[in-house]
Formats: structure tokens, C-alpha cells, sequence
């Protein structure tokens, strides 16, 4: 009989050392003789640096050095974008380290102090004098475009940074053919990613040597060494990056910083470690933020509401400069996906990227698919209104019937396998959806407003075929790789390039291996993080680290169990054929006696004391594993809010999200994506938002002004699912960590307009806070 | 977050932290440091000595004698929100220092340095004046000669961060009249959802006597720049029935009493403000006197 430990809820092995301080962050870093950088940041949005005069901050205490724009320019090379949407005329604006003659975004580097320690290096900065001249700014995308806005890079007239459209089907013959066509304008507003560790770096050069290790807060360790070697120019087989321990990133420690080089350059200038970690207020200005588009949508439908076309004209906001991913964020993780969960004829996206006095805009948890599933989600309920349509009904007469291999959209995309209304069906079940349309109704009677919304969506993720990659202009390949070692002992490491950070795949990993091999879950420990012993990958983001990752350690494990069949053969005097193997064991067919365990073999390949002719020592194999397809997961999410009318507060009720990632590894890990997922994408319905005044400051600078989401301000929720196969990859598996912010904010949006509606309101900007629905319901009640 | 340098003294008494404070221009005191110290980490502040009360036990602890609820200011807010003195005599003082903050701001922060600090999204100063608290302050002078000051919440608090304490005084005493049977006190707070400080924070302490409302204070705070008493809404409501029809009415007068120095930010208008402020004391008074929400 076999026990599989893939599908247990087991507890995250991680967690200890998390939870009590055992983890050694890049922050936790000691070195001797290490010094402490802090950046000097432009406080303007938009100046001419005319000087920056250093000299009574290089005789303050404990100062060693101060560098600025004029030292870095022409040492370090510019730190690279590396998604280049192909035909979309992509301006590659030169991104510099330290702004030397203009200072494009408020808390753009403009000079590094380096010091004994990190007060004197603060008080250091304080005394540097730069002499700005502040030029006008602009920080919305669609305002940057207008004839007169403020030029932030004289190689990118109007600000515009790409322009990339995709069309699949035709959208304007739809459109003219349409019974009915809805449109509306939406604020994806602009989001600023709080990991709960700051970003830092540890940067060691060894003069003797030319060599350069990193400690670095990244995702994706071995992208990090591919850009520092492109920007330091240090050979790649001479860096070392270590981002073993990693408090979290959403998306935001994928991209190259300017700010991890300026400690690499110090480094190599000083010959002495050098440390930086931004404070939380410099997180805030200086980390990627994320979604700032500007986007007109329209959807065609027919009288019976079968929806024909979704087009589009998008303004995504790029920020000052592009960071590494930023430009393929709005257009292919995006423009490709507006089918969703629905079968549409047609589909066009039209994105301007467009450049802003303001923070580099970048992969932010879902990058792209949320800000698609929430115009398509919109566009559905507004034709459900305009047709009198139960909105469950129109999205239902919509969906994309079950498929199990393949199917394709319009954009040009082939989903892989998908059974949508399973799930639709079972979320509102659980809803009790009849129900909640009565209560609806009875409590409008007596002026309460209550409001339902749900969201079919589907996704791309697990990113992805390294073909498809090249095709779309991402800078790397999008396979993994992986080692699995058998030690002496029988125990087993398992040696990846991915790079969990936080999400709990130390312990998913082991299931699956253990599983795969035989052993206990216990005799394996993942290894991650360190470019100088993991094989190389691409890393840890759009949900692709199990569905490709760990499809990698999985065939590695496989070609280990081939070996040792024919060790166990060999040494069982048996025929290869005769040999079976289960859960860990080869076993002569017919004599159960006559059986050796995989640890067992593991052992006599280690001491190589007597192998068959030609077998090498040793139990191991790596594999590559480059996915022929992306992954789609979907699913149905429901929320129940309460407004009140009186103060406009808005009171979510109930959530209820049905998901679909395939079979699932650990349960209870897939339940915590979901949570954190949902909650992050109701903080931009609610409270989240980043604010700039007109000169280009950012006024929600802190967490006093810039609201994450708190628990207590949130509904317990249900988690539901149903498990359909991906047919390409080994495990079957589907990515899960997106899905939630992909929905949430959506479900959300459209359940509280679904309480407004009765009072003639249509349409709101999020965050919905309570004064913006307060000021809209005075406005109906007014006019 | 990096402070700039400064000295630290501890000081073991109160006359010795007064000593402390005349003899070193430019000092302040740290009770929990709840306040101070995230101003000076982000460099928003720059103090060149510190004197920790901390340890000054005479300055901690809660008591009820001859009807007054008596606070030392060094008493933190979960020792408040676990006070059965506090529960049974000050109830509104005992939901209130059970939300502030986390447990962890509440392990540390003190009610005498909350005050001191007198900032206007705080929730304390508004509750404190809807108690009529009074707080004993001594300075130099005062100590030498056996005597001491008490000022009432009233005339305590002069603007944001600013109070009636001079340069050489500490807060040592928070007291206050314990609630009788038939007074009803509840603080309201429309709270900002990144720091739960007051949006728009109300407090009502009203006296009930056969269904009529005798007596009425009401302050509102979290958006004017010290707690803001009601005289229209406290005079509106004595003498009247409270009933849904009397207290909205009441409530709503509200605006006559805030002046024109009504704070707003990106997240709440200084109007919207003043409109929530008769909301949040109309929902005061519900949970007060035990009326049904409003349907």
C-alpha cells in the first residue's frame, strides 16, 4: 500500500527558525571590518543637479567614504531593464546607479555615504550640500502623455516608453456588429509592495581574488548575478549571491536595484565588506511599487449576453525608469489574458508604458493578471446591469466549457486545462447565493445596503516555456533545474535554483521528494538561495516555483530511481525486469525477502564497494525541466459587503474563495496563499494607494498614511476547491500563490457597487474609502 | 530610523528626574518611549538628553478611594486595560486603553506619557476630558515646597503637542470622579486603518435620571488640534429624553462647537471629518445608554 505524503497538511518546517529569530537575514550579516552605506535620496521629483558638495560630510566622524553620480558614472554600467516587449519600440532610457545630472524620481540615489557605522553614515548624509534646480513633474501616466507634460528623458518624447498592442480576432468588427457595448474608465491606482523585511545588501569584494559575494534580498539570486555581472562587469563565475533567508518580496526584490550595486561599487573601491538596508521610509520611495494604469475598456456583447470583444487603451505608469520586468508586466502578463475565464471571439490590448517623476513601477503580487481580471469582472457586471442579466447567469452563459487538454483564446494563448463551473457552482452553494439576493432585496426596503460580488477568473502563471520567453522579449530562459542527492546515509538534499521566501517550500518540496523516492519526509532538506551551490534557475515569482521547479526535482528524482533499480539488481543477483519498486523499496518479483531499500542501495553506491560494470559511484541526478506550456488556474470568489450609508464604512461580510490549482502539495500551505493572496487584493480595493502632490512628493511616504490591510479590519474566510490537472507538467500542479490578489479586488470592488447601485452609483476609484462613498451617496441623494 | 546621538539618564525618583531636568536645558522625559522615540528615529525630532522615568515606582499603580479613580502616570495601558478598578469605575478608560495600539505598544506606553505627548489623534485626551480627569504636575518650585499643581483635562492640553506642562514639570497623577449608576460614558472612534488612531474620535459621559439626560459632556478629538468640547450638544441633550429623535438632533450640533481649525488628510477631509464627528457621537451615545443601533 502507498502512503503519500504529497496532499498532507503537514506544518511548515521552515516556521521555527522564522518565528523565533533563528534566521540569518542579509541584514543579520556580520563581517569583519564591515562598514555601513546610507543613500542620499533626491527630495524633488524632478531637478537639475547642479553640485553635490561633499566635503563637510567627509570630515563628519567616522566617515570613509562619500561617492556620488561622478564617481559611479561610466564604473558601474546602467542598470539594465530586461523585458523587452517585442515591436513595441521600446525606449531603453539609461537607468544610472547615482543620478549625476538630473534626479528623476523622489528618492532617486544621488550620493552614498559609507562609514564605521550606520548613525555616522546617516548623520553624514545630512551634511552633504546639493544644489538642485526643481523642475516641473508629473506622475500620472495618462497626464505624462498630454502635449506640455514635464520630459523626464529626451530619448523618449512624450514619455513614452513602448507602445505594444496585441489583437486576437477581430475587435472592430465585433464591436460594430455588437447588440450592446459597455464601457468604463479605471484607476488601477498605484501600489507600494511592503515585504516584512527591507530590502538590504551585503557586499563583499576580495581584491586578491576579483571576486564578489552578495547578499542580497532577492527572489531570484541567479538573475541577481547575471545583472550585477552586467553591471559591474565582474564575470558571473566571480560573483557569489546569497539569498538563502529572504523576509518576503510580492514580487517587489525580482528587479536589479540601483541600490545593491551602489554597496557593490563601495565594496570594490573599499576593499571591505559594506552593508546597506533601507529604512522603512526609504522603502517606501526607493523599492519597486506596482499596477498604476490609466485604462479606458469597453466589452461587446450580444442582446442574449454572449460577450463578443473586450479592446482596450491602457496608460501604464513605468515610473522614472523601467525596472528589470516592468515593461512586461502591462502587456504580456496582461494584454494576453482579457479572455479570462469566458470564451471571447476577440480580444485587443493597446498599452502605452509611459515614463513619470516617480518610482519604478514593477511585478507586483499578480503583475498583470489582477489588473486584466478586474476590467474583464467590471465589464461583466456593467453588462449585466445594462441586459438585466443576473450577473451569475451572464458569467456562467459565458464560461469556457471543460476542456482537458488545450484550449485556445483569442489573444493567441492556449489554456491548459480548466472545468470552470464546478467550482462557480460549488462557491455558491456555499453562498447560499438565492439567499443572499432575497436578504439583498428585504434589507434595501429598509435602507441597508448590502452588496454581493463574485469573480470567475482564469490566470496564467507558472512562467514559463523558455521559447515562448525569448519570443516575448524576457531577458533569460524560464526553466529550472535541480540536484537530488543521495548522501552516504541515506538521507537526501535536494539542490534547487528556485528561491522560496517565505512561502513554505522547504517543507512542500520535501513531500513531494519524499514521495518520489521513498523516504521519509524528514531525511530531506531542500537547498536554496546560494548561487554558488545550487544549479542555476530563474527564480521565485509568477507562481512558478512548484509548477516548474519542482517539476525539475521530480525528474531528477526519477532518473535516481532508474539507477538504483539497476543497483538493486545488481546486487539482488536478480534481472533488471524482475525488479519492482514500491514506496522506497526494489523488491525481487515473487520473494518479498529479496528487497533492498532506496537508502539502503544509497549507501552501497556511496562506498562503491561493489557496483555493476560501468555504473559510477555515487546515488544523484540533476534534470532541467522547461515547461512546454504556462499553467492556468482559476476559479470563482464571492464577497458579501455591508455599506453604511451613514459614514460610508464598508463592512466585508463574507468571502468565499473557490480555487482551482491542481492537485495540492500541502492544503493548509495552499490555504495561506490563498489568505494572504485575498488580502492583499482587498488592500487595494479598500485602503491601499499611493498618493503624490503636484510637485511629485510622495505624501503616503509612511505606514502612518499608507494603510495595509490589518486583521481585524477582515472577514474570516472560506476556502474552497476543486482539483483539475495541469496535463504538462509532472505533478499536475497549478500555481496558487497570485490567485487571491488576482480576484480579491475585484469581488470586492463589484460587491460594493453592488450595494451602491440602488443609490444610482455606478462607479468609484479605489481605494474605496469611506469618505469617497460617503461623498458619492450625498451626491445621489443630491441630485 | 537612526536616531541622532544623544545622552540618557535614569532617574530613580521624581525629584530627581525634575533635577535632572532643570539642570540639563534641552531635556526630555522618557516614560515607554511609545512617543518619543519613533519621532527621533525618523529624525522628525532631535532631543540631546533623555531621562527615563521608567523605573520611578512611586509613579505606577491604580487605586479608588472617596470616589475618585487615581492613575499614576507611569501606569501602561494593558496594566489600565486589565484593571478591575478601572472596569467597574471608568469603563469607557478601560475599553479605551485596551485599543490602542498592540499589545506590545500597550506593554510599554504609558497613560502619563500619552498625555503628555498631547497628540490630537491620540484617543486618551478626549476620554480624559469627558471623565473631567485631573492631572497633578510637579515641577522644581512646586517639589522644595511640599506642593504641587493639578490642572483638569480642560485646560491641559493647549495644541497639538503642547501642554500645560512647563519646562521643568512631570505628570505624575492622573485622577478622576469614578462613574455613578446612573452615569453612562462611551468613547466612538472612526479610526484610520493604517494606525488605528482617531479619524474622528467621541466621548460622552451623560447622567440618566428617570429617562431624562440631567447631566452631558461630550468632546470630540482626532481632528481638531486639542479634544474639543460639545456646550451645544451637552446643552441640547439635559433635560431631554434619549431617544433616537433627541440625540440625533443633539449630535448634529456638534459643528457649532469646532471652530474653524479642523484638520483633513488624503485619507479623510477636514468636512468629512466634521460630518462623522456628529455620527461618532451619535453612535457613542447608542452604545452608551444601551440604545439600539439605528435601523
Amino acid at each position: 500500500m502507498t502512503t503519500r505524503i504529497f496532499g498532507s497538511g503537514i506544518r511548515r518546517r521552515e516556521d521555527p527558525r522564522l518565528i523565533t529569530g533563528g534566521a540569518t537575514y542579509t541584514d543579520d550579516v556580520q563581517l569583519p571590518g564591515m562598514l555601513y552605506a546610507a543613500i542620499l535620496r533626491s527630495p524633488h521629483a524632478h531637478a537639475k543637479i547642479n553640485s553635490v558638495d561633499t566635503s563637510a560630510a567627509a570630515a563628519a566622524p567616522g566617515v570613509v567614504a562619500i561617492y556620488t553620480g561622478a564617481d559611479t558614472d561610466g564604473v558601474l554600467n546602467p542598470i539594465p531593464c530586461a523585458w523587452v516587449p517585442p515591436g513595441a519600440d521600446l525606449v531603453a532610457v539609461a537607468h544610472p546607479s547615482i543620478a549625476k545630472d538630473v534626479a528623476r524620481y523622489q528618492g532617486d540615489a544621488v550620493a552614498v555615504v559609507v562609514a564605521e557605522d550606520r548613525y555616522q553614515a546617516e548623520d553624514a548624509l545630512e551634511l552633504i550640500n546639493v544644489d538642485y534646480s526643481p523642475l516641473p513633474a508629473v506622475t500620472n501616466p495618462e497626464a505624462a502623455m498630454q502635449p506640455g507634460a514635464p520630459q523626464l528623458h529626451e530619448d523618449a518624447p512624450n514619455n513614452q516608453a513602448f507602445h505594444w498592442v496585441a489583437e486576437g480576432g477581430d475587435t472592430d468588427v465585433a464591436f460594430e456588429a455588437a447588440d450592446v457595448i459597455v464601457k468604463d474608465k479605471i484607476i488601477q491606482q498605484r501600489l507600494i509592495p511592503n515585504a516584512m523585511e527591507p530590502r538590504s545588501a551585503v557586499a563583499s569584494w576580495t581584491r586578491a581574488t576579483g571576486e564578489l559575494t552578495l547578499w542580497s534580498t532577492s527572489q531570484n539570486p541567479h538573475i541577481c548575478r547575471f545583472l550585477a555581472s552586467l553591471v559591474t562587469g565582474i564575470g558571473e563565475h566571480k560573483i557569489r549571491v546569497i539569498a538563502t533567508e529572504v523576509g518576503g518580496g510580492f514580487g517587489s526584490k525580482i528587479p536589479m536595484y540601483a541600490d545593491e550595486m551602489i554597496a557593490s561599487f563601495c565594496s570594490m573601491q573599499l576593499g571591505l565588506p559594506v552593508k546597506w538596508t533601507a529604512t522603512r521610509s526609504e522603502g517606501f520611495l526607493s523599492t519597486i511599487h506596482g499596477r498604476d494604469h490609466v485604462e479606458y475598456v469597453e466589452m461587446a456583447a450580444t442582446r442574449e449576453g454572449k460577450i463578443t470583444a473586450i479592446r482596450t487603451k491602457i496608460y501604464a505608469g513605468m515610473g522614472a525608469y523601467l525596472s528589470t520586468a516592468g515593461p512586461g508586466v502591462p502587456t504580456i502578463l496582461h494584454g494576453l489574458i482579457y479572455s479570462g475565464a469566458y470564451d471571447i471571439g476577440a480580444t485587443k490590448a493597446d498599452v502605452y508604458g509611459v515614463f513619470s517623476n516617480t518610482t519604478p513601477v514593477d511585478a507586483y503580487r499578480g503583475a498583470g493578471r489582477p489588473e486584466a481580471t478586474f476590467l474583464v469582472e467590471r465589464l461583466v457586471d456593467l453588462l449585466a446591469v445594462e441586459l438585466g442579466i443576473d450577473p451569475v447567469e451572464l458569467r456562467r452563459k459565458n464560461l469556457i466549457p471543460k476542456f482537458e487538454d488545450g484550449h485556445d483564446v483569442a489573444s493567441g494563448i492556449t489554456y491548459d486545462s480548466g472545468d470552470y463551473e464546478p467550482l462557480l457552482n460549488m462557491v455558491l452553494g456555499q453562498a447560499d447565493y438565492q439567499a443572499l439576493r432575497q436578504e439583498q432585496t428585504r434589507l434595501q426596503e429598509s435602507g441597508h445596503y448590502m452588496g454581493i460580488g463574485v469573480t470567475c477568473y482564469a490566470e496564467i502563471c507558472g512562467l514559463g516555456p523558455s521559447q515562448v520567453a525569448g519570443a516575448v522579449g524576457f531577458g533569460g530562459g524560464l526553466w529550472e533545474s535541480a540536484i537530488v542527492r543521495f548522501h552516504p546515509t541515506g538521507k537526501v538534499n535536494v539542490y534547487s535554483g528556485i528561491s522560496p521566501h517565505g512561502q513554505g517550500e522547504e517543507t512542500t518540496f520535501a513531500q513531494i521528494i519524499s514521495d518520489e523516492l521513498g523516504v521519509d519526509v524528514d531525511d530531506v532538506s531542500i537547498v536554496h538561495g546560494d548561487t554558488s551551490n545550487t544549479p542555476m534557475g530563474w527564480g521565485t515569482y509568477g507562481s512558478r516555483t512548484t509548477a516548474v521547479g519542482a517539476a525539475a526535482m521530480v525528474l531528477a528524482a526519477r532518473k535516481i530511481k532508474e539507477k538504483a533499480r539497476l543497483l538493486a539488481a545488481h546486487l539482488l543477483e536478480a534481472a533488471e525486469a524482475d525488479v519492482e519498486y514500491v514506496d522506497g523499496h526494489f523488491t525481487v518479483k515473487g520473494s518479498p525477502d529479496q528487497t533492498k531499500s532506496i537508502q539502503e542501495l544509497a549507501t552501497m553506491a556511496n562506498v562503491a564497494w561493489n557496483l555493476p560494470e560501468g555504473m559510477e559511484p555515487g546515488l544523484e541526478a540533476s534534470a532541467f525541466y522547461d515547461p512546454p506550456n504556462f499553467v492556468y488556474p482559476f476559479g470563482t470568489h464571492l464577497a458579501v459587503v455591508d455599506v453604511d450609508a451613514d459614514n460610508g464604512h464598508i463592512v466585508i461580510r463574507r468571502y468565499i474563495a473557490g480555487d482551482d490549482c491542481g492537485p495540492q502539495i500541502n492544503p493548509m500551505i495552499v490555504e495561506g496563499q490563498v489568505h494572504g493572496g485575498v488580502v492583499q487584493g482587498i488592500g487595494q480595493a479598500l485602503w491601499e494607494g499611493a498618493v503624490y502632490n503636484d510637485d511629485g512628493q510622495l505624501i503616503t511616504g509612511s505606514m502612518v498614511d499608507y494603510a495595509l490591510p490589518r486583521a481585524h479590519l477582515l472577514p474570516n474566510m472560506e476556502v474552497l476547491s476543486t482539483e483539475t490537472p495541469s496535463p504538462h507538467n509532472p505533478l499536475g500542479v497549478k500555481g496558487i500563490g497570485e490567485t487571491g490578489a488576482i480576484a480579491s479586488t475585484v469581488t470586492v470592488y463589484n460587491a460594493v457597487i453592488d450595494a451602491l447601485r440602488p443609490l444610482g452609483i455606478t462607479s468609484l476609484e479605489m481605494p474605496l474609502t469611506p469618505e469617497k462613498v460617503w461623498r458619492a451617496i450625498r451626491q445621489q441623494q443630491g441630485s | 530610523m537612526f536616531a541622532t546621538k544623544f545622552d540618557y539618564q535614569k532617574a530613580s525618583s521624581v525629584s530627581e528626574a525634575i533635577q535632572l531636568l532643570a539642570s540639563n536645558p534641552g531635556a526630555k522625559i522618557i516614560a515607554g518611549g511609545h512617543s518619543l522615540l519613533p519621532m527621533m528615529k525618523l529624525r522628525l525630532t532631535s532631543i540631546l538628553m533623555l531621562i527615563d522615568i521608567g523605573g520611578i515606582e512611586e509613579m505606577r499603580g491604580i487605586s479608588v478611594a472617596n470616589g475618585i479613580l487615581r492613575i499614576g502616570a507611569l501606569t501602561t495601558h494593558a496594566e489600565i486595560a486589565d484593571s478591575h478598578d478601572v472596569k467597574d469605575n471608568a469603563g469607557i478608560l478601560w475599553e479605551t486603553a485596551y485599543g490602542i495600539g498592540d499589545p506590545q505598544v500597550r506593554n510599554r506606553g504609558t497613560i502619563g506619557g500619552n498625555i503628555s505627548h498631547a497628540d490630537p489623534a491620540s484617543d486618551l485626551p478626549t476620554v480624559l476630558k469627558v471623565m473631567d480627569a485631573k492631572f497633578t504636575i510637579q515641577g522644581t518650585g512646586g517639589i522644595m515646597r511640599g506642593g504641587s499643581r493639578t490642572v483638569s483635562a480642560d485646560d491641559f492640553f493647549l495644541g497639538p503637542f503642547e501642554t500645560a506642562l512647563g519646562e521643568n514639570e512631570i505628570l505624575t497623577t492622573i485622577e478622576m470622579p469614578v462613574l455613578a449608576a446612573n452615569q453612562h460614558a462611551e468613547y466612538a472612534k472612526m479610526a484610520h486603518p493604517a494606525t488605528s488612531f482617531a479619524v474622528v474620535g467621541a466621548g460622552i459621559v451623560v447622567t440618566v435620571e428617570n429617562n431624562i439626560c440631567t447631566a452631558a459632556r461630550v468632546a470630540v478629538g482626532g481632528f481638531t488640534p486639542i479634544p474639543t468640547r460639545g456646550p451645544s450638544v451637552e446643552q441640547a441633550l439635559v433635560g431631554k429624553e434619549l431617544n433616537e429623535e433627541n440625540i440625533v438632533a443633539a449630535t448634529s450640533l456638534i459643528h457649532n462647537d469646532l471652530g474653524s481649525d479642523v484638520f483633513g488628510d488624503v485619507f479623510a477631509s477636514a468636512e468629512y471629518r466634521q460630518a462623522m464627528a456628529a455620527i461618532e457621537l451619535k453612535h457613542a451615545i447608542y452604545h452608551a445608554t444601551g440604545f439600539a443601533h439605528h435601523n
